[in-house]
């Protein structure tokens, strides 16, 4: 199973998953840029993605916890959603997202 | 004004570790000045996560990053350490024999044998948003913190966020500026719930602005601002802004340490895990900042780190006194230290 990953240098990688996986866990370990400086608690919005809005309606909807870190996030839009509270499942193979800016 | 302070021991950062440093310290008799760029001791614990509950601090079954922080400032009460906030530590120049001088951002200068970095994930600063040219506008329109109130006066504010920084301060500026807009990418607010309410009743009375969007550009000369263009669900629209006040949070940066002449790995301080010494004699690394084989980032292996550290630096600073091992249970001359003979 994979993902298309779209980097902040706008390159576009293929990264492969397993279920259950966290969607955080998995863009860290391949190296995509992703600070996720509290490490999936939910408390620092660095591990913010863009997701395709296609792909959005297969996640489980936003909770308010990510919703409210969402406003620490770098430029949000319609589609941001925090990678640590992803846990992906065998729908997601071939999910569409993009790597959210960093802060200066 | 340039003030010179003379200390055995500067600890930098008031992290757990930090904290926990001096306690250690205090017990072999040396007494320590803490520096951090927060405005509060905790680090991590109280800036990411006062509220969440931390289970692996050995005894304490469940503690919050907050209480943590407490039982921490309890415990090293009897050794009085001094702190220092809201500044940041730039140079480390000298060496162990000379001793070291320790520059801050606030133009404090430290004179100390002995330097302790527990500098965690770097210094906490605040979240600058990706806006084109917003530099230019650093430290005269654009400010992450209110540090003089006056600078607000009889301006026109936007500010932007939805937390409580934001909320706080449209509450206690509204009275003294010329217009307060605040500006927030939603309706909701995670800011408490009684600060919202008095916000959109000032909303109500006409006394202060609410627009749901973000800025896209900000318009300007030598610094200073005049207006900016906000993109709402609707609309772009320009408002005439002299000064602007963002509180997206804080994030951790390296910072100066990478000049201070330090072998790093990454974005961590190499140690030997005999002493917790860099490779600058006189200069230690404990807690998250620094590296060695099978390292990890834990509170409790920042305590270890700092027990370990003390003996040593004592060595430094008392070359000629003996360190002999103690338990706090049983030794009279630790129980005057801790202020329970
Ligand atoms: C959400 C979350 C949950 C966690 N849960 C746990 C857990 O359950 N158990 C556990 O053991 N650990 C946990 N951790 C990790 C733990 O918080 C860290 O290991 C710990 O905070 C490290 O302490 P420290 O004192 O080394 O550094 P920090 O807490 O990072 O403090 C360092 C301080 O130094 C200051 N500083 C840095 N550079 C400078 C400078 N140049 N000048 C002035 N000040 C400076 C910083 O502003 C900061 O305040 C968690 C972390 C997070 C974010
Ligand atoms: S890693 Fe911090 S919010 Fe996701």
């Amino acid at each position: 199973m994979k993902l298309i990953v779209t980097d902040v240098d706008k390159t576009v990688h293929e990264i492969a998953f397993n279920p259950d996986d966290i969607l955080m866990h998995v863009l860290r370990a391949a190296e995509m840029g992703i600070l996720a400086e509290c490490d999936g608690c939910c408390v620092c919005a660095t591990c913010h993605i863009y997701v395709d809005a296609e792909w959005l309606g297969k996640l489980e909807p936003i909770d308010d916890d990510e919703e409210d870190m969402l406003d620490e996030a770098c430029t949000p839009q319609e589609n941001s959603r925090l990678s640590c509270q992803i846990q992906l499942t065998p729908q997601h193979d071939g999910m569409k997202l993009t790597i959210g800016p960093e802060w200066d | 004004m340039a003030e010179t302070i003379e200390t055995d021991v500067l600890i930098i950062g008031a992290g757990p570790v930090g904290l926990f440093a001096v306690f250690e310290l205090g017990l072999l008799g040396l007494n320590a000045h803490v520096i951090d760029v927060l405005d509060k001791p905790g680090g991590q614990c109280a800036e990411l996560y006062p509220e969440k509950p931390i289970y692996d601090i050995p005894a304490w079954p469940v503690i919050s990053g907050k209480e943590l922080t407490d039982k921490l400032l309890e415990q090293i009460k009897p050794f009085a350490p001094t702190f220092h906030y809201n500044d940041m530590v730039q140079g480390i120049e000298g060496n162990v024999n000379d001793g070291f001088k320790i520059t801050t951002d606030d133009h404090k200068t430290f004179m100390t044998k002995v330097v302790i970095i527990a500098a965690g994930g770097g210094s906490f600063q605040p979240k600058r948003p990706p806006i084109q040219g917003i530099e230019a506008f650093d430290g005269t329109s654009v400010y992450y913190a209110v540090r003089n109130r006056e600078e607000f006066r009889d301006k026109k504010l936007l500010i932007v966020g939805g937390g409580d920084s934001a909320l706080d301060w449209c509450l206690n500026l509204q009275p003294i500026a010329a217009h307060i807009t605040l500006l927030h990418r939603r309706q909701d607010f995670r800011a408490a719930p009684d600060s919202v309410r008095k916000m959109r009743a000032l909303v109500d009375q006409g006394k202060m602005d609410f627009i749901v969007g973000q800025v896209s550009e900000l318009l300007g000369q030598d610094g200073r601002l005049e207006a900016a263009v906000l993109k709402t669900d609707k609309d772009e629209r320009q408002i005439a802004v002299d000064r602007l006040l963002p509180f997206f949070g804080l994030t951790m940066k390296l910072g100066p340490i990478s000049d201070w002449n330090l072998e790093l790995e990454g974005n961590a301080i190499k140690v030997g895990t005999e002493t917790y010494c860099t490779s600058r004699p006189g200069v230690f690394a404990i807690g998250d900042i620094n590296t060695y084989p099978g390292k990890l980032k834990l509170i409790l292996s920042g305590f270890h780190e700092s027990a370990l550290m003390a003996h040593a630096a004592k060595a430094i600073t008392h070359p000629d006194e003996r360190v002999v091992f103690q338990y706090t249970t049983s030794s009279k001359n630790l129980h005057k230290k801790l202020g329970v003979a």
